[in-house]
């Protein structure tokens, strides 16, 4: 009964990647992937999903740990606030973040007349808008796992004598470990593939903003067969990073 | 390091207000059914909950208000809640390692309490390799590491299965002997036989009867104890056939398997399993487990009769279920002579607690 349609899944996810590979002229692969805007994208996307993924845990850590330990009054709200970006089209939060932190934005203006810099347009922009979408992935997948366990080992570190600090440190983040980690290779595959904040946000501008995906969709326009070749070497990134990075979570393995 | 508390609190429309005071090494049971607010007094003394109001000392130091890592409590839950990342021994020395001991002291007296309850074997094992007895083990050794001044123990053997809690209750009879003042929360008047001094009966947030734990259970002054304890209990010593009494009289039964023969025992069975016969009657059943008594009182207890019993022997405070038309053949009254019979297969045998004022 269930193998028709998950049959038809699994074809849905295999069938277009296969069908980008019938598509490329593999031996002009080589010579379309090793041109230097590629490589500054390559590059590029690598440098901001990283830089984008340690903020997503140095931010999305703490948060989750609050939302799930938390009693005050709204903190279910603030739970469906921070799906927003998981909800909201991509474009819309690039053109919400620009409106915040652009010319005109109240703490754009600020950040100009204090720094002399602007956002919008450059590589932190592309940062920022790769956290603002990624961000979700992680702390929804940590503050599962952290109501799913409760607080009984938290107290019974306590009565242990353990401080606060010691029980979060000892307890709380080994015990999220697994968590932990799907969380981050879900948000650097998200923060690996994001384009419609980063577009409306930081725009396409070759080696400062312009990562693969906005490569790919640039080559698009003027270079189909190039703009497959990128596209291989996009789920050829993907793959290396579910490859290295499996989650044991996924395979039941907790524990 | 005596326990005073004395507790109100409100939850939703249940509401509790309990006074418990344990003197110094002593071990009090609290023996109430689900609901009756045990875990609310846990709660309460460990800080995890705040109450309405509480004055609890500990060891003279009054302690509300202060957070539960710095109030000297251990907790000792029915699962074994060892931290599953870490080692057995690495469990065992969390605490001494959290309260800033070195990671070679920690270490020392992680294996001094592992050896403690026999679980030097398992040190190097994850908790996830651990069965349920093996795992209370380390979480005692866990709780008893930190040193505590009160230890509250939440139905300690509730998730063990049947194979492992006598091992366990044995040990943790052994290691409270010498152990911290203690807490036993319980439902199961056993538990407080076997490790408890004293007992505190509570229902629906309230205390209704406390003192030692053997006159409590074998004699209970409220219908609510009586209902939830209501056993009888022959105290004596243990022998290889069951139980030596006061008197000299040998109660067969079956012991539990941590009885030691010459050690301090109870024997411990329902009122429905004790026969009564006219005192000169034929019908003796097993020849052993009989006693001459005379009947002190006869009350209804729901269906059935109660009988209470008086007598020089092991039978004085025996109760017996009959049924009112029992009673009526018999034509029992109080005065009346009977004999009372026990089969053994029906008599546990169990450790007792060392309760000062009794033999």
């Amino acid at each position: 009964m269930l193998a028709v349609p998950a049959t038809l899944a699994l074809a849905l996810v295999v069938l277009p990647v296969v069908g980008l590979l019938v598509r490329s002229d593999l031996t002009r692969l080589p010579s379309l992937v090793a041109t230097p805007s590629s490589w500054h994208a390559l590059r590029l996307s690598l440098l901001t999903a990283a830089l984008s993924t340690v903020t997503c845990v140095l931010l999305g850590v703490p948060l989750a740990v609050v939302l799930a330990r938390a009693r005050f009054r709204g903190v279910r709200l603030l739970r469906s606030i921070v799906l927003l970006p998981l909800v909201l089209p991509p474009v819309v939060g690039g053109l919400a973040l620009l409106y915040l932190l652009g010319r005109k934005g109240f703490l754009g203006m600020l950040i100009t007349t204090l720094t002399g810099e602007s956002v919008p347009f450059t590589t932190t922009a592309v940062v920022i808008a790769q956290t603002f979408v990624a961000m979700p992935f992680l702390v929804v997948s940590l503050e599962g796992a952290l109501r799913g366990s409760g607080d009984r080992y938290e107290q019974v570190a306590a009565t242990l004598g353990a401080r606060p600090w010691t029980v979060f440190r000892r307890v709380t983040l080994p015990l999220l470990l697994p968590a932990l980690g799907s969380g981050v290779v879900l948000s650097f595959a998200r923060a690996l593939g994001e384009f419609g904040a980063t577009i409306t946000f930081a725009g396409s501008l070759e080696d400062v903003t312009r990562t693969l995906p906005l490569e790919v969709y640039t080559q698009a326009e003027v270079d189909i067969d190039s703009a497959v070749a990128l596209s291989l070497l996009l789920i050829v990134v993907a793959v290396v990073v579910i490859a290295v990075a499996r989650p044991r979570s996924w395979e039941g393995g907790l524990r | 390091m005596s326990l005073t508390a004395r507790i109100s609190a409100v939850r939703g429309s249940f509401s509790l207000d309990v006074d418990l005071d344990v003197p110094s090494g002593h071990v009090l049971a609290l023996l109430g059914p689900n609901g009756s607010g045990k875990s609310t007094v846990l709660g309460c003394l460990a800080g995890l909950i705040t109450p309405a109001s509480a004055e609890i000392t500990v060891a003279g130091r009054a302690l509300a208000g202060v957070p539960p890592h710095r109030r000297g409590i251990g907790l000792l839950s029915q699962d074994a809640l060892l931290f599953p990342h870490l080692s057995a021994a690495d469990n065992v020395a969390f605490s001494p390692r959290s309260t800033g001991a070195g990671r070679r002291a920690a270490r020392e007296r992680a294996f001094y309490w592992l050896a403690e309850v026999d679980a030097v074997p398992l040190a190097g094992r994850r908790p996830g390799q651990l069965s349920g007895g093996q795992a209370q083990r380390v979480a005692i050794a866990r709780a008893l590491a930190a040193e505590p001044d009160l230890l509250l123990l939440d139905e300690p053997f509730a998730a063990l299965d049947v194979d492992a809690a006598p091992a366990i209750r044995g040990l943790l009879r052994r290691v409270l002997k010498t152990g911290p003042t203690t807490l036993l929360v319980t439902h199961d008047p056993l538990d407080a036989l076997a490790l408890a001094d004293h007992v505190a009966v509570l229902n629906d947030g309230r205390i209704v009867e406390r003192g030692p734990t053997r006159e409590v259970l074998s004699a209970p002054r409220t219908a609510f104890t009586a209902r939830i304890a209501g056993l009888n209990l022959v105290a004596g010593t243990a022998v290889a056939e069951g139980l030596r009494t006061a008197s000299g009289a040998v109660v067969s039964g079956l012991p539990a398997d941590d009885v030691v023969p010459g050690e301090p025992a109870v024997a411990v069975f329902p009122p429905n399993a004790v026969a009564v016969y006219p005192h000169d009657g034929e019908h003796r059943g097993s020849p052993r487990n009989t006693a001459d008594a005379v009947v002190a009182a006869l009350e209804p207890h729901g269906p059935v009769i109660r009988l209470r019993a008086e007598g020089d022997g092991w039978a004085h405070g025996l109760t017996a279920d009959l049924t009112p038309a029992a009673v009526a053949e018999l034509a029992l009254e109080p005065g009346s002579a009977v004999t009372l019979s026990v089969k053994a297969a029906t008599v546990a045998i169990h450790p007792a607690a060392a309760s000062p004022g009794s033999s």
